[in-house]
């Protein structure tokens, strides 16, 4: 009946198939995977703009229809209020929540002078105060120069924009929460997988086929694999097409993008292996798992850079593996980083993996 | 016995200091329905265990369709099919995508409507798992075992817990199964399960088989040694009139 020799890659393909359906049933998988990152890069996404915004309240009293007004209108810098009254703008203004009054006033064209511009400003917005009121100054020189007719130039302002690209929130927020998906995605989802398929007897059942051990554990982590790959490539395709984040070589950056996703999926699932095998009971996994997870998610940049945090928490941030997939996954993306570039942190995961994998041998259980 | 399928000899199981099994010997024909009787804690599951190549043994011979299990686990495999006294399945895949997984894990491309057809299953080839009764449950896992088209199957307490109908409907199938040419080896704690399917069995206790016969034979033997029934048999037992009453059909309630 066995003329055909048995292959295990065709019995390990079945169970990653299966794993894989199964995974997508499960809505902790694709909540921790898609939905969670979704949510903080859509909220920084929208949070960080390009340029800067001034909320400026155009004040009750002011003249809207004259040629000054019409070009502070179409400035875009300037976000003009329109719906308080003079109180409601004075509280605001004390409170920081605007950061200027702008009241423009209209003389008589026989009197000396055409228009007066008040802007009234408050420390509490002391640094948008100051480049609101730069903004109007020039402005309002323009008009002058032009009463003036003066046509000459003293001096001449010329901006030039050295090489150098816009580092958008996306481009710093993107690769922390791809990676931060990568490690729960690794850590709670192989934890608990393992856990249930020993616990509910699943994995017996394969036992007793003629599959052999490692194929089994290849082809539970070969759907996972797949399924974060997925989840890893929407999260970049959506982040470059929707905000704008730096895929600086175009496909050759997405692609690495996803190397350097399944290689630090492929090392935090080293810690899900041992989580699992440490386990005593399901409760325990939640807990064992944020050990593993929780403190990467806050020190290793994930949200803001790790030059923020205190001298002393450094070495700590410094020793986790997540850091340094955040940081090859920004200098890939922005910088175009090569592998040559990027060799650093990259030895120091594998380091890791090394490391979880002898763990991972030791403590991984089958029954 | 001529040509055994299944040869123990002298076969001994120790956890720690505990012997769950104490050098027991016996041979399985092929395609009779061989049951492993006793009651909970002798040894069956163990000895079942160990032949199915799931569970090393201390010590002793076992030879499956003439391969030691010691050398030739993996061919054995691909002979038996084996029904766990537990096991499970992913809870959310359907019926049909868990066929596939089987079908995968064994080589074998199978027909996922017609197996589960042949356990009564078809209405619920769309159903996950979790779904299902306990007795379809148990008639799934059965179907699970006769993807590879096996020699011999192994059923574990295959009824336990399953309702007069579901019983006897999954004795049904257990004959349906040897009519296609395979052996049964079967445990059960049910005396009137073992009178009814199996041809010979072997009677566990505290780790010996302590007898070995067929279950006409066992009977014979105790009446000849003088034991009578304390009260007279009648010609129906209660679960006669509880399945006159319900009906023998298939229940698919829970």
């Amino acid at each position: 009946m066995s003329e055909i020799k048995y292959n295990q890659y065709k019995a390990m393909l079945a169970i990653a198939k299966a794993s894989f359906r199964s995974i997508l049933r499960s809505p902790s998988a694709v909540v921790f995977t898609l939905v969670f990152p979704l949510i903080f890069i859509m909220v920084f996404g929208f949070l960080g703009g390009n340029g800067i915004r001034l909320d400026v309240a155009v004040s009750p009293v002011s003249d809207r229809q004259n040629e000054i007004f019409d070009t502070i209108v179409y400035n875009p810098a300037f976000n003009l209020i329109f719906d308080m009254n003079q109180q409601e703008q004075q509280v605001a203004l004390q409170k920081g929540k605007i950061d200027a009054i702008l009241e423009v006033k209209s003389f008589p064209s026989n009197s000396g002078k055409k228009y007066q511009v008040n802007l009234y400003t408050s420390l509490s917005s002391a640094e948008k105060g100051m480049i609101s009121r730069s903004l109007l100054e020039h402005i309002v020189d323009r008009y002058n120069l032009r009463a003036a007719h003066v046509n000459e130039q003293m001096a001449e302002l010329k901006p030039q924009l050295v090489q150098g690209r816009a580092f958008k929130t996306i481009d710093f927020i993107l690769p922390g929460q791809l990676g931060f998906s990568l490690l729960s995605s690794g850590v709670f989802g192989t934890a608990f997988v393992f856990f249930n398929l020993r616990q509910t007897l699943v994995i017996k059942r394969f036992f007793a086929t003629p599959i052999r051990k490692p194929f089994i554990v290849l082809g539970e982590a070969l759907s996972r694999l797949v399924f974060s790959l997925l989840g890893a490539a929407f999260l970049l395709l959506l982040g470059h097409f929707v905000f704008g984040f730096t895929l600086i070589h175009g496909l050759t950056t997405f692609l690495m993008m996803l190397l350097l996703s399944a290689i630090g999926l492929i090392v935090f699932m080293g810690f899900g292996f041992v989580v699992s095998g440490i386990a005593k009971s399901e409760s325990t996994i939640p807990p064992l798992a944020n050990i593993v997870t929780l403190p990467q998610f806050l020190l290793s940049g994930t949200f803001f850079s790790i030059d923020n945090f205190p001298t002393w928490l450094q070495p700590i941030c410094k020793a986790l593996p997540l850091t340094y997939l955040n940081d090859a996954m920004r200098k890939v993306a922005f910088e175009g980083a090569g592998f040559a570039e990027i060799a650093t942190p990259l030895l120091i995961i594998i380091g890791w993996g090394i490391l979880i994998y002898a763990i991972a041998v030791k403590v991984f259980r089958w029954e | 016995m001529a040509n055994p399928i299944i040869s123990v000899k002298d076969l001994k199981k120790s956890y720690g200091d505990f012997q769950a099994v104490k050098g027991i010997t016996f041979d399985v024909a092929e395609g009779e329905i061989f049951g492993l009787l006793g009651p909970n804690g002798a040894g069956k599951t163990t000895t079942l265990e160990i032949i199915e190549t799931l569970r090393d043994k201390t010590s002793g011979q076992v030879t499956v369709a003439g391969l030691n299990i010691d050398s030739h686990a993996n061919e054995i495999k691909q002979l038996i099919g084996v029904q766990l006294q537990a096991s499970g399945y992913y809870p959310s895949l359907k019926l049909t995508e868990l066929v596939d997984l089987f079908a995968g894990l064994y080589n074998m491309p199978t027909d996922a409507l017609a197996l589960l057809k042949s356990v009564g299953l078809e209405d619920k080839a769309g159903a996950k798992f979790k779904e299902l009764s306990g007795g379809q449950k148990q008639r799934f896992s059965i179907a699970s075992t006769l993807i590879n088209k096996p020699k011999i199957i192994f059923l574990d307490e295959p009824t336990t817990g399953l309702d007069p109908q579901a019983r006897r409907n999954l004795w049904d199938l257990i004959r349906d199964v040897r009519k296609m040419g395979a052996t049964v080896v079967i445990t059960t704690h049910y005396m009137d399960e073992a009178e009814q399917l199996c041809d010979r069995v072997a009677v566990m206790e505290g780790g010996k088989v302590i007898a070995l016969d067929s279950p006409d034979a066992l009977i014979d033997k105790l009446i000849a040694s003088g034991f009578e029934r304390k009260k007279e048999v009648k010609a129906a037992n209660l679960e006669d009139v509880f399945l006159s009453l319900t009906g023998q059909e298939w229940r698919d309630d829970k």
